[in-house]
């Protein structure tokens, strides 16, 4: 591996009883990069992701990963059973981060310093996601993995999610390894995205992806015309519960998404 | 002057008492009430072994239910059958061919109703010392396994993006219980030691915020539990499983709707 890559995979696949989950992914992440996977649902993106991650291992091709590389894990669907007691503050203890600074810093970097010791069983699905990235962000990771992290989150706090985990690249440099099950909503500060449908089908910078044959040919001209890129601009506020108080996005002449 | 036969089951009970909070806490986590059930009535199975071969009682019990575990997690893969079907299978199947073997031993006058519902007087300095030292070393595993078990618990991706791994600390929580349930078996007998892991972890689920705090508590109400119905075991005859039992439900009660008067100021 060259220095500087975090992760490479190369055409690496995962067969499960007679069949491919996902075959012939190439993927390298960088140090600071932000990379997305998208595609539609049982395309590969979270075998791919376990793939990257050593949870799986590859039936085909060969998956390398940096010598000592710390992963920070925002997994899809986490439910804490309620028989659990849990604080967000403990929580965040379990990633086996101990210093109380760096805890504290994790959760500020969230966005939910005021949340340390609320009940984890108490929060609303987009404070939960921020609990479980300011879990993964408290071990100061290498590559931020989130799959599908705005699950349960309602628009609003879709978008400031996505602008928060943008932001962790340049508060933390680390890489970001995303995947996002919606597909109308790929970040402008991505600078990959993979488009996975059991294979990857294209890749690319946002754009181009959304402007390519494969990508409309998989989604339809529909799905390609939701696809909206956003451009964040930091000139509004996001109020605690994710809500925005002025939000200013161009859906650069891709048509409007679905305001649902 | 107080018995010292009383005194020792006391002492033993709450050995088990603190080590069960723990293991009972990660039952009630994990929803593994109904797996730790089919081992402990594979205890029956384990005595009739003891009973045949001669083998000392405590390790006959936990081998048993470390190999009924092992099959368990053996047959887990057989898809065709749900995981519930197959504990009430092994469940049940350990305890009938325990007590078919126990009623088919001519030569052993067993006292049946002990094994099954706990005797506070079978209870004896070898007990004592398998309890203190099968205890310690519960106790020294689990700290080193805690935040693996925690993370395991919590999802195992996560545990396994993290370099735990599952499958490991999840066997290595079996063989704790397994050794639970085989020092366990004396006092409380096969059919309620569940309960002793089971109900003191509940009641403390509500007043506790984080693992830790609930474990803690649940070491208090099960100690509690033991004492109270241990002395109400003694004092009007009755057997120390269903005794103890009884006296952790009382507990769990009061912690109940204590909650409940105070939710509805």
């Amino acid at each position: 591996m060259e220095p500087g890559v975090l992760v490479e995979l190369s055409h690496a696949g995962r067969r499960e009883n007679g069949q491919w989950l996902v075959r012939d992914v190439s993927l390298s992440i960088e140090r600071g990069e932000i990379v997305t996977l998208i595609g539609p649902n049982g395309s590969g993106k979270s075998t791919t992701v376990k793939l990257a991650l050593g949870i799986h291992r590859a039936t085909s091709g060969s998956v390398q990963r940096a010598r000592g590389l710390k992963v920070g894990y925002v997994p899809q669907s986490l439910a804490i059973d309620r028989s659990l007691p849990m604080t967000v503050w403990r929580l965040i203890r379990t990633s086996g981060e101990k210093n109380e600074d760096a805890i504290k810093e994790a959760l500020a970097a969230a966005g939910i310093a005021h949340l340390g010791h609320a009940d984890v069983h108490s929060l609303s699905g987009g404070e939960f996601q921020r609990a479980l990235i300011a879990r993964a962000i408290a071990r100061a990771p290498d590559l931020l993995v989130l799959d599908e992290p705005v699950q349960g989150v309602d628009f609003s706090g879709e978008i400031a999610l996505y602008e928060l985990i943008a932001s962790l690249r340049d508060r933390i440099g680390c890489a970001i390894l995303l995947v996002s099950h919606d597909l109308h909503v790929v970040m402008a500060k991505t600078d990959r995205v993979l488009c996975l449908n059991g294979h990857v089908c294209c890749e690319g910078e946002p754009q181009s992806v959304s402007v390519s044959p494969e990508y409309r040919a998989l989604f339809g001209p529909r799905g390609a015309e939701t696809l909206a890129i956003y451009e964040h601009h930091h000139d509004h506020d996001h109020g605690l519960d994710g809500g925005v108080e002025r939000l200013v996005h161009r859906p650069d002449g891709v048509g409007a998404h679905a305001h649902d | 002057m107080i018995d010292p036969l009383f005194l020792q089951a006391i002492l033993g009970g709450c050995g088990i008492a603190l080590v069960a909070a723990p293991l009972g806490s990660v039952m009630v986590w994990r929803r593994l009430a109904y797996f730790g059930d089919t081992l402990s009535h594979s205890a029956l199975l384990g005595i009739a072994l003891s009973l045949v071969t001669g083998l000392f009682l405590t390790a006959a019990v936990f081998l048993t239910a470390v190999v009924v575990a092992l099959t368990l997690n053996g047959l887990r893969r057989m898809e065709q059958v749900s995981s519930d079907a197959l504990l009430g299978l092994l469940s049940h199947a350990s305890l009938a061919i325990g007590l078919v073997v126990i009623a088919l031993i001519p030569s052993a006058r067993v006292d049946l109703f002990a094994f099954l519902f706990g005797d506070i007087l079978s209870i004896d300095q070898t007990d004592l010392w398998i309890i203190g030292v099968g205890g310690a070393a519960v106790f020294a595993i689990l700290a080193v396994i805690w935040r693996s078990l925690l993370l395991a618990t919590l999802d195992r991706a996560l545990a396994e993006a993290e370099g735990v791994r599952p499958g490991l600390v999840e066997a290595i929580y079996t063989v704790l219980l397994a050794l639970v349930i085989a020092t366990a078996i004396k006092l409380v007998g096969a059919l309620l030691i569940t309960a002793l892991l089971i109900i003191p972890a509940v009641t403390a689920r509500s007043l506790a915020r984080t693992p830790e705090r609930m474990v803690f508590l649940a070491m208090l109400f099960g100690i509690a539990a033991v004492i109270v119905g241990l002395s109400a075991s003694y004092l009007i005859d009755i057997p120390s499983g269903p005794s103890i039992v009884v006296a952790a439900f009382i507990g769990f009660s009061v912690v109940f709707f204590y909650q409940l008067l105070l939710r509805r100021d």
